[in-house]
């Protein structure tokens, strides 16, 4: 932790270290008298590796189990209103921590921060008006994943504005390289819905009326948004719009692709030796967020992963669930296998060369995604209504409308707006 | 049968139907009359790694307060059936207005998201039950005329579809149309064009899910037709072939009439079961070409803010749908049990 500490935004990843170092080693049961603890949250190699070590809590009483699934969004709230709880923790992001306390579904954890919370780091620690409500263990953003490899054959540096990329892809195709140079996880729905809120906050845009639940996209920048989307889509496989995180890899490990903006906490595969030709993995490279017309903001949004704690189960079960995630994001997880797969917030991290695409974008004054309590209402109304544009059925004008109009008749029924 | 024995044979199922059937559906009515509370929101610091930020946030006491006032929700009346995402009615009523004519009405009414879950729906329901119901007829006649040593394998292999797990099957087709996936290339082939790509095109995706449909819905018609093959009457068959009859004019005056019946059972069942088409959209990731009301229940129920009433609101208009398009069957065996009876 010597060089790499340069860098401004890994300073407030580690920025806390110094309170660390209190608490003694492992024991068994980690230390727990009893008690329950229920994993739900998303699959993929950083929250798998958080999870395993949670495992290890188990015994003597407490009993320790996981349930990983991509599906973890549908199931975590019903899973969590029950009283007892069946999971005892959720493990979510950015976006997903608002459905759960919109139903309140969480409990704040401050009392027992204090109790076991000696070995966080402050920075850790997500606050929601002033109360800890989740403890955050990665940082995860959108950022440029390029091939070296073909922009050297075209004679390009690596695009830095939108502008540049799709530059680079025309000169891509025209040079007879690859005839759909650009990836991206453009599925209609949520994946979709995602791209515009990054290309929208790339220029600038304000999703809401400030301080109101009314939403406000339907203007010149949601318009130009669009139309760099389109833009973009020009150069894609055409099945663009069934393409998520997991074909989007696949395409780009398959040598189809050259250029995408994509997930940080996916690229440690795209550079691992398994499922692409050398050629593909070792000139796989990240670089910074891009930003577009001409905007300083990047046109992509930050993203942090962490744990909560159930409301609905008893403080035992709830101290035993805070001791055992503690256990499972601690600095007993890094090592050489674990250290690529996402840009930790724990003590002793040591980003790889493929991390470098977050902590640039965290760097670039990057927005982080919207928490608010109507903000998931507005993404699905985005998921499902910017396909049309894309596909040519309307233009982007009515595109916006559909939206605005769809979002609030669902916030109308929800009690958000009157 | 003595009233009192007629109750007790009819008791057992009439709960059961009473608590699996009419109960949910009631609660399905209520809910969707019903909507969450005004949210109570106020401004509140968030901070996280990134920083903080002034946000919102729903403040929970005060939301506690006012659903132990009324625990139910807002009654607010058929309001979410008539709102955009449902029935639209005012969206309608502005329409008619503006449109320049009845193509331009029409176009605009299919932008609305039930009326073009609908168009999807009614489409694939009319095309896919008739064609899946004759698919599996033929496929019921010619395992019947083949030998009987051969007819074992051929059972099961024309009832494959059927076994396979829907979003597998579903799955499979999807890969192998992918532009790059072995049917997906032959289609490029055969149009000439290497750009073509099913997912891509709305008209395609049609057809993609409507084919599929027939595929894995004709497996449930041949069992059922096949059966019914087995009681056709040997002596007509045999007097019919003596009369003259050629194979399609004993199919077309002995079989089909003696089969009709069991069509109109498939055919109930199969238009109920159609139009809740769900799990091609799923798995084709059809969802940007093709929608139908039972992905918007999923997508009510699946997204980060759960829409329950607007769930229920278009539950309650499926089984309305089901009801409307099942009317013509439903009157027809009204009558001829009317005519059995006199």
């Amino acid at each position: 932790m010597t060089i790499s500490m340069r860098s401004l935004a890994l300073m407030t990843l580690l920025g806390a270290t110094a309170l660390t170092g209190g608490a003694g080693g492992a024991m068994a049961g980690c230390g727990i008298p009893a008690g329950r603890v229920s994993i739900i949250g998303n699959e993929f190699p950083a929250i798998q590796t958080v999870a395993r070590e949670a495992m290890t809590c188990a015994g003597d009483g407490v009993t320790v189990k996981s349930n990983l699934t991509a599906d973890h969004q549908k199931i975590n709230v019903p899973g969590m209103q029950g009283n007892p709880a069946e999971y005892t923790t959720a493990i979510i992001s950015t976006s997903s921590i608002m459905a759960l306390m919109n139903e309140d579904v969480i409990r704040p954890l401050d009392d027992l921060v204090a109790a076991h919370g000696q070995d966080l780091a402050k920075n850790q620690l997500v606050t929601i008006d002033g109360k800890v409500m989740g403890v955050a263990f990665m940082a995860n953003a959108q950022h440029l994943v390029y091939r070296q490899d073909v922009l050297e054959k075209i004679g390009v540096e690596p695009p830095r504005t939108y502008e540049e990329m799709l530059a680079a892809a025309e000169k891509i195709r025209a040079e007879g390289i690859m005839q759909y140079p650009l990836g991206g996880a453009y599925m209609a729905g949520w994946n979709l819905a995602l791209e515009f809120v990054n290309m929208y906050f790339g220029m600038d845009g304000e999703l809401f009326e400030p301080g109101t639940a009314e939403v406000s996209i339907n203007n010149e920048k949601g318009i130009a948004a669009l139309e760099m989307m389109k833009a973009l889509t020009a150069y894609m496989n055409p099945d663009f719009l069934t393409h998520d995180s997991n074909a989007t890899s696949a395409e780009w490990e398959a040598g189809n692709t050259a250029l995408m903006n994509f997930w940080g906490s996916r690229t440690g595969v795209l550079t691992d030796d398994e499922g692409a030709p050398p050629e593909v993995y070792e000139n796989t490279k990240v670089a910074g967020p891009l930003t577009v017309a001409g905007g300083s903001t990047p046109a992509t949004t930050l993203w942090w992963d962490g744990w909560t704690v159930a409301k609905n189960i008893s403080d035992e079960d709830a101290a035993a669930t805070f001791v055992a995630m503690a256990k499972g994001s601690s600095p007993a997880i890094l090592n050489d296998d674990t250290m690529i797969e996402a840009v930790w917030m724990i003590d002793g991290y040591m980003p790889a060369e493929v991390n470098q695409g977050v902590i640039k974008t965290m760097e670039a004054g990057t927005k982080p995604y919207p928490t608010l309590p109507y903000m998931g209402l507005l993404h699905t109304a985005l998921g499902d209504n910017i396909a049309d544009f894309l596909t040519g059925k309307e233009d982007a004008a009515t595109t916006l409308s559909d939206i605005e109009a769809a979002y609030t008749a669902a916030a109308r029924e929800k009690g958000f707006l009157q | 049968m003595k009233h009192r024995t007629f109750l007790w044979f009819f008791l057992p199922s009439a709960t059961a139907m009473f608590l699996f059937i009419a109960l949910p559906i009631f609660s399905v009515v209520t809910q969707s009359v019903f909507a969450p509370h005004e949210q109570v929101i106020r401004e509140v610091e968030n901070c996280s790694v990134f920083g903080c930020t002034k946000a919102t946030q729903i403040d929970q006491e005060a939301t506690q307060a006012l659903r132990e006032a009324e625990p139910m929700g807002r009654y607010v009346g058929a309001a979410i059936y008539a709102d955009r995402n449902h029935l639209a009615l005012s969206e309608i009523g502005a329409l008619w207005n503006r449109s320049s004519g009845p193509v331009d009405f029409l176009g605009q009414l299919l932008n609305l998201p039930f009326y073009g879950a609908l168009a999807f729906t009614l489409t694939y329901t009319l095309l896919v039950t008739p064609l899946a119901i004759m698919l599996g007829f033929l496929i019921a006649l010619a395992v019947n005329a083949v030998p009987r040593f051969f007819r074992g394998p051929m059972i099961f292999v024309s009832l494959l579809p059927m076994i396979v797990t829907p979003l597998v099957g579903a799955l499979i087709l999807f890969w192998m149309v992918d532009a790059r996936g072995i049917l997906g290339a032959v289609i490029q082939m055969m149009a000439g064009d290497p750009n073509l790509s099913v997912k891509a095109s709305t008209p395609l995706m049609w057809t993609m899910l409507i084919v599929y449909g027939i595929w894995s819905t004709a497996p449930f018609a041949f069992v059922i037709y096949y059966a019914g093959l087995q009681t056709v009457p040997q002596d007509t068959l045999e007097s019919a072939m003596i009369d003259g009859a050629s194979r399609w004019e004993r199919i077309r005056f002995v079989v089909i009439p003696h089969l009709l019946p069991l069509t109109t059972f498939m055919a109930l069942i199969k238009i109920m079961d159609n139009f809740r088409v769900f799990e091609p959209i799923v798995s084709f990731s059809a969802s940007a070409h093709a929608q139908s009301l039972s992905y918007f229940i999923y997508s009510d129920l699946g997204g980060e803010t759960r829409l329950l009433s607007s769930a229920a609101a278009t539950s309650v208009l499926t089984i309305l749908g089901v009801v409307v398009l099942l009317s013509p069957v439903l009157v027809r065996t009204w009558r001829s049990f009317g005519k059995g009876a006199a």
